[in-house]
């Protein structure tokens, strides 16, 4: 009875002294949490129902910054904009990539040189990739539409038509997604070869070979670029500034290639509103966290896991 | 069907992942055939060579439309009729460039050595040690990820301004101190391989918590390491947001911030020298070129892992 109580009481005495450890390791983060991004938080939902300015004196204005959210056309429009972009961008997105992971997956030896050649680009600062597809998209003399003109194809003023800003930020992305496609790579490689083969016994053709096998193990891998690849294109940014925001477009900048982020930068650090601004920030919060959530749901039902469980 | 991931796998075992290259034949045409130039063959590599142009055209093109003089850089040719090196002296004019380029070197440094340092701390906290918390606050860990930045910019940002750092490089890295979610949650898979008897072991020849991390954890997940850290440099030479919002003297600026300036007074001034410009992008891009061209097995395996946690 004494030396089991005895051991009890040594182990638990190892186990704070473990716990300690863990904590001291860990602090780092905790801190980082609570200083930058928890109390942040707080303070933000706090600015938020005031008029704060960084100069002028603050008031609590209630719901009212919600309110004019509802009833500012530029938030409503830029909000538009930036689902457009996204729609076009994320579905053609993992389109392209896993289509190129495909073609790259025959490859063996050569596959090295078209994965360096197709992450490339992602190297690029957004700042600098957007002033050259500023020139590549140009309308009258860009290179793309050149391309297009061999095929006798008019193409449009990609940067300057307003029907095609949004088009043409896509396109930026769309050079831009390497990494998808070195996500892909592996998760095809990682598909156990005697699926194919059993299912090629069955008589399965290519098609449904792809359907049924590539596509239902390769699910997590598309689950998790669908994920990131929205939140990302919801919080666009560099490339949307950097091709339409500059002093020369100033205010007669055309609203269609106002993209959220964008509109609420300017409200925060050019005019200053960073009560409103910060509403902006929490309604960009709330639809990341409902579409994530759908996202989650839908997907959990097509995503297959090995195992049956997450990891 | 499940695989058994601890029984080893041999070359012939029906269970073993397809190597790259076996599987195509069998994802895309028939299974099992010997490879001849079939027509599907031809197709693959002319879309394989049509999405190389795609991907690589626009880099050659920058590197020849910053050498071209200003009436030809949008005759698209890809090699300039005249060579006119003088524009790279002209962004050399055009503001504080090497100035620029070193604030972004150093920026970039201390953000990714901090940031490796700090996450892999954390993570081997969140690996190695028991404790009540560990489950719900790697749960928080996770979530942060989905938190958009927007939400905690402005308090952030009057957090630095309180304590005097707006207008300076500080508040481009210190925040990595801290640890950043998704590199810590990289990291503890690695240091979660670890096999944990090597821990006990050197415990018991009486190694310090940390020195588990330091002469265990740290030599042993060096890739992982080393993957954070390009990562980050990548992220953080590229960044264009936290440069916006902080910097104001243009000696301070990152090489992207000056280079939305330069492309910005063109414009503003009505000159479009699109040349200028164009060299000026070419400089902001080449040092990160550099970095893939050294580190280019880091980031592709780095994309792996990601994969596999998906």
């Amino acid at each position: 009875m004494m030396r089991l109580r005895l051991t009890d009481r040594r182990g638990s005495a190892l186990q704070r002294r473990e716990a300690r450890a863990g904590y001291l390791f860990i602090s780092p983060w905790v801190f980082g949490f609570l200083a930058l991004t928890a109390g942040p938080m707080v303070v933000s939902l706090y600015l938020s129902f005031t008029d704060y300015s960084l100069v002028n004196e603050t008031h609590q204005v209630g719901l009212e910054n919600y309110r004019q959210l509802f009833e500012d056309p530029r938030v409503g429009k830029s909000l538009a904009n930036t689902f457009v972009y996204a729609a076009m961008f994320v579905p053609l997105g993992i389109v392209v990539a896993l289509g190129l992971a495909l073609l790259l997956l025959r490859l063996g030896r050569f596959s090295g040189f078209f994965r360096t050649v197709f992450y490339l680009p992602v190297m690029t600062p957004g700042v600098a990739a957007g002033a050259m597809f500023l020139l590549l998209l140009n309308g009258q003399r860009g290179l793309l539409n050149d391309v297009l003109g061999w095929f006798g194809i008019t193409g449009p003023n990609w940067t300057t038509d307003p029907a095609w800003l949004k088009p043409s930020l896509a396109v930026v992305s769309l050079w831009t997604m390497g990494g998808s496609i070195i996500i892909y790579l592996a998760a095809l490689n990682n598909v156990p070869k005697q699926l194919y083969e059993a299912a090629l016994l069955d008589g399965a053709g290519p098609v449904r070979r792809f359907v049924s096998v590539t596509l239902p193990m390769i699910s997590g891998a598309l689950f998790f670029t669908v994920i990131t690849h929205t939140i990302g294109a919801m919080q666009m940014f560099d490339q949307a500034f950097t091709m339409y925001y500059g002093p020369q477009q100033g205010a007669t900048a055309s609203d269609e290639s106002l993209v959220y982020m964008v509109y609420l930068f300017q409200n925060a650090f050019q005019y200053f509103r960073m009560g409103f601004a910060s509403a902006l920030a929490w309604v960009l919060f709330a639809i990341i966290l409902v579409i994530t959530v759908v996202q989650v749901r839908v997907g959990n039902r097509f995503v297959y896991y090995e195992g049956g469980s997450t990891r | 069907m499940t695989l058994d991931v601890r029984r080893p796998l041999r070359p012939d075992d029906p269970d073993r992942p397809a190597r790259e290259g076996e599987l195509a034949s069998l994802v895309t045409t028939g299974g099992g055939r010997r490879r001849r130039l079939t027509s599907g063959l031809v197709v693959r590599w002319l879309l394989l060579l049509l999405a190389t142009v795609a991907f690589a055209y626009p880099l050659v093109w920058l590197v020849s439309a910053s050498l071209k003089p200003k009436a030809q850089v949008f005759d698209n040719r890809l090699v300039p009729e005249t060579v006119q090196w003088s524009n790279f002296v002209t962004v050399w004019d055009a503001g504080p460039v090497l100035q620029w380029l070193m604030n972004s070197g150093l920026v970039s440094l201390m953000a990714a050595a901090t940031v490796t340092l700090s996450s892999a701390l954390v993570a081997f906290g969140f690996a190695y040690f028991r404790f009540r918390l560990r489950g719900a606050l790697f749960g928080l860990v996770l979530a942060t990820m989905m938190l958009p930045g927007a939400v905690t910019m402005i308090p952030v940002y009057l957090i630095w301004n309180r304590l005097g750092f707006v207008d300076t490089q500080v508040p481009l890295w210190a925040g990595n101190l801290f640890g950043s979610a998704f590199y810590i949650f990289l990291m503890r898979q690695f240091f979660l391989g670890v096999p944990r008897e090597l821990f006990e072991a050197a415990r018991i020849d009486g190694c310090s918590n940390l020195g588990l991390f330091r002469r265990i954890a740290l030599p042993l997940c060096r890739p992982a390491l080393i993957i954070v850290f390009i990562f980050e440099l990548q992220a953080s030479w590229s960044d264009l947001m936290k440069p916006l919002i902080y910097l104001q003297t243009e000696e301070y600026y990152t090489m992207p911030r000056g280079l939305k300036q330069i492309v910005d007074s063109f414009a503003l001034s009505g000159q479009y020298n699109w040349e200028i410009a164009m060299a000026a992008t070419l400089v902001a891009t080449v040092p990160m070129i550099i970095v893939f061209a050294f580190g280019q097995r880091y980031f592709l395996e780095g994309l792996a892992t990601q994969a596999k946690q998906g």
